[in-house]
C-alpha cells in the first residue's frame, strides 16, 4: 500500500508538470476500480480534450462532431502510438537520414534544408488509422477498441519523398524503402516501430516528408517536426517524428511489416505491395470506401421538424467519392446527397441531405459511399483477425418527437 | 521491491495525466501484473480487454507480449499474471 500512494503522489505531481487537463465522467476514484472503464475525455498537454483509449503509450479518438467541418483542427485531431518512448524533438538536433543498401549517397538533412532545399507542396488527405472502428467488430477483436474517430482530414504541406530520394540517388537494386520515427518501446528489445513501402508507393507524387498540418508546424502528438504522408494509405505508415529513410534492396522484415498490420488476401482486393504478400496475407493497404453521419448520433431525441438537415462525410482510397445515398426507413428507400466541395480525391468529401419527415417517430437513418471506381460499402463489415478496414455501412436511430 | 521503484521513478517522468487513478482489483498476482504490464503501457490496456479475452485469449497476449513484444518476465510469474487476468479480467 505504501507503494501505491507513493505512486499516486509522484504522478500527482508529475500530472501538474505535464499541465494536463483531466476531465473524468466518474462520481469518485471507486469507479475506476473493476472492469468497468467509462468514456474518459483528457487532453494531452497542448492537446484539447479527445477521447482517451489508452493513456500510455497515447491513443485518443476525436469525438465526431468535430468532423462535421472540412478540416480536422490540429488540436482535436486523433493520437496514435504502438510505444511509450515518446521523445519531444530538439529542433536543433533533429537530423533526417536517408541511407540503405541501395542507396547511391546517403544523406542528412536538418528541417532548414528539408524546407530550402526542396519543392514545397500541399495537399489535402484523410489519416485512417488502419483499426478505426475495431471496436464496433462483433464478435469483438483484440487491439484498441477504436470508435470512428481515430482518423482526421488535413492540408498537409511538405516536400515529395521522392524528390528527397533522387537527393541521395537510387540503385537499380531498390525494392522498398523504411521509415524510422524518434519514438521506441521501453524495453530494448521491443520492436521498434519501422514500416516499409514498396519503391513506386514511395516514389508516387503524393507521398510527402509533411511538415506543416493545417497551416501550422505538426503538433509533437502529431508527429513533429516531420511525417511521412502516404495518401490514400492507413495511417500505419505515415511515420511520425521522422528520423531515418532507408532504401532497401530487399523486403523489410521488421515485426510491423511481416506480423502486424496484415490482411487476409482473400478477402480484400491484393497487389499493392507484393514483395511483403504471402500466400495468405498481405500488409493493409489502402484506404476502403466508407462515410460518417457527423451531425446525428444514435439514439438520439430531436424536436420533429419540418426538415431535419443529415450531414456527414465520404471517402476512400484515392478514386474520389462519386456519391453517397442516404436512408431514413432502414435501407428500404436511398435518396442521392449533395455533395459539398471537393478538395481531392485524397481528401474527405463532406455531404448533406435534407429529411422532411411526415411525422414524429423512429427513424432508422443509414448512409453508404460510392466511389469512383464504383465500389461502395458493404452491409456489414468483413472478418479479419486483427479488426482491420471496417466499413461497413452504418446505421444509426433517432427519434423525433 | 526494486522493480517498483524503478516503475516509479519512470512513471514521473513519463506517465500522463490521469493515469494514476486506474486500479486493479486487489487480489493475489497484482503486484506481478503491475511491476510487469506498466513498465510498458498504463493499464488500462487490461481493463478494455476484460469483455474480449478469455483465458485462452489472455495466454495468447501474455505469450504475444513475451515473445514479441520484448517483455522479459520469467515463467512462474508468467503463471501468475496469466490466471490474474483471467481470473479478474475475464471474459
Amino acid at each position: 500500500m505504501v507503494d501505491r500512494r507513493h505512486f499516486i503522489k509522484k504522478s500527482a505531481g508529475s500530472l501538474a508538470a505535464l499541465g494536463g487537463l483531466v476531465l473524468l465522467q466518474r462520481s469518485g476514484l471507486a469507479a475506476a476500480i473493476g472492469t468497468e472503464e467509462l468514456t474518459t475525455l483528457d487532453a494531452l498537454p497542448g492537446k484539447e480534450a479527445l477521447i482517451k483509449q489508452t493513456y500510455r503509450p497515447p491513443n485518443y479518438e476525436t469525438p465526431i462532431n468535430y468532423f462535421d467541418a472540412p478540416f480536422t483542427p490540429n488540436k482535436r485531431f486523433f493520437v496514435r502510438y504502438h510505444n511509450a518512448v515518446i521523445p519531444e524533438v530538439k529542433i536543433d538536433e533533429w537530423r533526417l537520414r536517408i541511407g540503405g543498401d541501395a542507396v547511391r549517397t546517403p544523406l542528412e538533412l536538418s528541417l532548414e534544408q528539408l524546407r530550402k532545399d526542396f519543392k514545397q507542396v500541399e495537399i489535402a488527405a484523410l489519416c485512417l488509422c488502419s483499426g478505426n472502428r475495431r471496436g464496433l467488430f462483433q464478435p469483438p477483436v483484440p487491439g484498441v477498441q477504436w470508435g470512428s474517430g481515430a482518423m482526421g482530414n488535413a492540408l498537409w504541406r511538405g516536400v515529395r519523398l521522392k524528390d528527397v530520394l533522387a537527393g541521395a540517388g537510387i540503385d537499380k537494386s531498390a525494392l522498398e524503402v523504411s521509415l524510422d520515427g524518434a519514438d521506441s518501446g521501453v524495453h530494448k528489445t521491443t520492436p521498434d516501430f519501422v514500416k516499409s513501402l514498396p519503391l513506386a508507393k514511395a516514389l508516387d507524387e503524393n507521398t510527402l516528408i509533411a511538415f506543416e498540418m493545417n497551416g501550422e508546424p505538426l503538433p509533437h502528438w502529431n508527429g513533429y517536426p516531420a511525417r511521412l504522408i502516404i495518401p490514400g494509405w492507413t495511417a500505419t505508415y505515415w511515420i511520425k517524428h521522422l528520423i531515418a529513410i532507408n532504401v532497401l534492396s530487399k523486403p523489410f522484415d521488421g515485426f510491423w511489416m511481416k506480423t502486424a498490420y496484415r490482411i487476409p488476401k482473400d478477402r480484400f482486393p491484393s497487389g499493392q505491395f507484393s514483395s511483403q504478400e504471402t500466400e495468405a496475407a498481405m500488409p493493409i493497404t489502402e484506404i476502403v470506401v466508407n462515410s460518417l453521419i457527423t451531425n446525428l448520433a444514435d439514439g438520439q431525441t430531436l424536436p420533429n421538424a419540418k426538415s431535419i438537415e443529415i450531414n456527414g462525410i465520404a471517402w476512400d482510397g484515392g478514386n474520389g467519392i462519386a456519391r453517397v445515398d442516404v436512408s431514413t426507413n432502414g435501407g428500404s428507400n436511398w435518396h442521392q446527397a449533395t455533395l459539398k466541395q471537393d478538395y481531392g480525391r485524397f481528401s474527405w468529401r463532406q455531404w448533406h441531405w435534407v429529411f422532411e419527415p411526415k411525422h414524429p417517430g423512429t427513424y432508422r437513418i443509414m448512409a453508404r459511399a460510392t466511389s469512383h471506381s464504383g465500389t461502395s460499402q458493404p452491409l456489414e463489415p468483413i472478418p479479419n483477425p486483427s479488426g482491420y478496414h471496417h466499413n461497413a455501412v452504418q446505421k444509426i436511430t433517432i427519434q423525433l418527437v | 521491491m526494486r522493480t517498483l521503484l524503478l516503475l516509479l521513478s519512470f512513471f514521473a517522468a513519463t506517465a500522463t495525466a490521469g493515469e494514476s487513478q486506474i486500479f486493479l482489483k486487489d487480489r493475489p498476482g497484482k503486484n506481478q501484473v503491475v511491476a510487469q504490464c506498466a513498465m510498458c503501457h498504463s493499464l488500462d490496456y487490461i481493463i478494455l480487454h476484460t469483455p474480449i479475452l478469455d483465458r485462452t485469449g489472455w495466454e495468447k497476449t501474455v505469450a504475444k507480449m513475451i515473445n514479441s513484444m520484448g517483455a522479459s518476465i520469467n515463467d512462474a510469474d508468467k503463471q501468475i499474471i496469466i490466471d490474474y487476468l483471467a481470473q479478474n479480467y475475464g471474459k
